[in-house]
């Protein structure tokens, strides 16, 4: 048995490590080829398996209830069934879509951009099928990682409906959804996340330059610029904050604001939302890992105290600002925490991460309270300025809390000993430069694009509810149902 | 026979309530009201919206009494609602015409 060989700085190190731990098992399995390949042979490890549809169902957890409930609590009661609607809609809806043809647009090969149409309505899946991870030899069940995945989308749209809740139209905003998941959000996932996976990476620099080179280029283009988003800093947070400002411009303020009472009609059910996404949380960052290894281990505990921190950091700065710790300020701080810990969860050290929080929520404050106020859009519940501005803050910092000497866990180098996990090089000015790049692309691409398809719905069916619905309320204008009867 | 009606703090109801019955009042209603006097309302903060609500929280209580018990009635309930801040509320009383106990059919004193 070879002696643990540490390689404290890369992505799924220690799952790779404990492979490599065993070429001579692995050698007699695979026994045939004359020249023993160095790439560890393709295993599904029950307790992998097992993590990953723990964490599928956290992911759905924050959706319905979490997201549904802390969005909820945040609106007029008189609206409060058409924000849970809306959410569990767009879970309902988009997980159709998932398996029809969002997942073979966001994870096959095709273009660097979007993925082909060679796993539409799961095309060729079986319970055999396997889904790399980011450890050479290790997969999840396929089915296992359509599920994972699906979560995510589903998610990613329901952050949406907070920037224009209490005046959108509720058939108008499914169709948007229809239209942005596929044409944002199933291309940005491509561009993020797609890649061959750690042995086709291995197997192709086997075969020489050319062959490494090709399959490099087979990634989604944000992956193959050397992007860092673990969980979706990127692709979940910018991508639905700005879709968010871009909606809430353009469907105009609510009726009343700024004039009438819009307080929250029950920060109970925010508090219990904000907790239930905490706890979801630990499904979305460490589940990104892909397996249950270390490196799971250091996404969780990043995801634990980055929050921690920024709940902290929000109340400080609330104390100081207005003399008055408010709850709502510590959940909205928890939440901004969670956000930018997102893109780092699995590449930063525990105190990066804590450094992360408590820096990530003076800047959403800011932003929610001065600059939202300053311009005067009504982007309801602050999907800008916390999920856009936090995932903003946690996509550049990523790229200096990957740093190893900062106690992060470094660049995942694949190629230059095939088979095995080696450290990458890095560079923090470089690195950073291209985390910037990714956040200005995702900014362009999903405003760009988000801009267009609220057009094109607002001019068909119209996105925005007439005032009277929007005075009655549109629960039960628009669905018929009051939320409470007292 | 006279109708008390007291605005007062919420969190004082209770204090009221044990003042009068010991008194010998025999029963009241209570409603929760919202307005403004001098007090003008409070600020909420939710993130970055500021508002001032001008309608406050207040308990109203109503409560007829016979003519002998009113001015005492009004005594208690000025020293168990009192705690000296802006915002104690206000007692008026009104001349009652006419009770009836819908059960027996009693009037006046005796249905109280």
């Amino acid at each position: 048995m070879k002696p643990f060989h540490k390689f404290g700085l890369a992505i799924g190190a220690l799952g790779a490590a404990a492979l490599l731990a065993h070429p001579a098992l692995a050698q007699t399995a695979a026994a045939a080829p004359a020249v023993p390949s160095p790439i560890p042979p393709a295993t599904v490890n029950k307790g992998d398996t097992s993590w990953m549809l723990v964490s599928s169902a956290l992911v759905l957890m924050m959706s319905i209830p979490g997201l549904a409930l802390f969005y909820g609590g945040l609106v007029r009661a008189k609206n409060m069934l058409s924000v849970l609607t809306q959410v569990f809609m767009i879970v309902c809806v988009v997980s159709v879509i998932w398996v029809c043809w969002g997942y073979s647009m966001a994870f096959t090969g095709g273009s660097s951009i979007a993925g082909g149409f060679s796993k539409l309505f799961l095309h060729g899946v079986t319970a055999d099928s396997q889904a790399a991870t980011f450890s050479n030899g290790v997969y999840i069940p396929e089915y296992v990682y359509i599920c994972f995945q699906m979560t995510f989308a589903c998610i990613t749209p329901a952050l949406i409906v907070g920037a224009f809740a209490e005046r959108v139209k509720f058939t108008a905003l499914m169709l948007f959804m229809v239209l942005w998941v596929t044409i944002v959000y199933f291309p940005m996932a491509h561009m993020v996340w797609y890649w061959q996976g750690p042995d086709a990476v291995a197997a192709a620099a086997l075969k020489g330059a050319d062959a490494l080179a090709a399959t490099n280029a087979d990634a989604g283009m944000l992956f193959q610029w050397g992007a860092l988003d673990f969980a979706g800093g990127t692709v979940v947070h910018i991508n639905a904050g700005i879709a968010g400002l871009v909606g809430a411009l353009i469907i105009g303020k609510r009726s009343g604001f700024g004039r009438e009472i819009m307080a929250p009609h029950s920060l109970t059910m925010t508090m219990i939302g904000a907790s239930l996404l905490w706890v979801g949380w630990f499904g979305f960052n460490a589940g990104s890992n892909l397996e249950a290894n270390g490196v799971t281990g250091v996404a969780f505990i990043n995801t634990f105290v980055a929050t921690a921190a920024a709940g902290l950091s929000w109340l400080l700065v609330e104390q100081i600002v207005r003399g008055k710790p408010s709850l709502l300020g510590a959940v909205t701080g928890a939440v901004a925490g969670l956000v930018a810990v997102t893109p780092a969860s699995g590449f930063a050290g525990p105190m990066g991460s804590v450094v992360l929080g408590l820096v990530v929520s003076p800047i959403c404050f800011f932003f929610v309270t001065t600059v939202k106020n300053r311009f005067g859009y009504d982007d309801s519940l602050d999907v800008f300025g916390v999920h856009c501005i936090g995932g903003i803050v946690g996509a550049i910092l990523t790229g200096v809390l990957v740093d190893p000497a900062l106690g992060g866990q470094g660049l995942a180098d694949y190629a230059a000993k095939p088979g095995t996990l080696s450290a990458g090089s890095y560079d923090m000015a470089q690195q950073v430069f291209i985390q910037v790049k990714a956040v200005l692309f995702t900014l362009v691409w999903s405003g760009g694009l988000s801009t267009i398809l609220y057009f094109l719905v607002d001019k068909t069916v119209g996105l925005r509810a007439s005032v009277e619905v929007e005075t009655e309320g549109l629960d039960i204008a628009e669905h018929g149902e009051r939320a409470y009867h007292y | 026979m006279k109708l008390i009606i007291a605005i007062i703090k919420p969190f004082k109801l209770d204090e009221v309530r044990e003042a009068l019955s010991s008194l010998g009042v025999q029963g009241m209603t209570v409603t929760e009201v919202k307005g403004f006097g001098r007090q003008k309302g409070q600020t909420e903060i939710y993130r970055g919206a500021e508002y001032s609500t001008n309608m406050v929280p207040k308990i109203k209580i109503e409560a007829v009494v016979t003519d002998d018990l009113a001015d005492r009635a009004v005594e208690v309930i000025q020293q168990a609602a009192n705690t000296g801040a802006i915002g104690d509320g206000k007692i008026f009383v009104l001349d009652v015409g006419q009770a009836v106990r819908i059960r027996t059919g009693e009037t006046d004193d005796t249905a109280l």
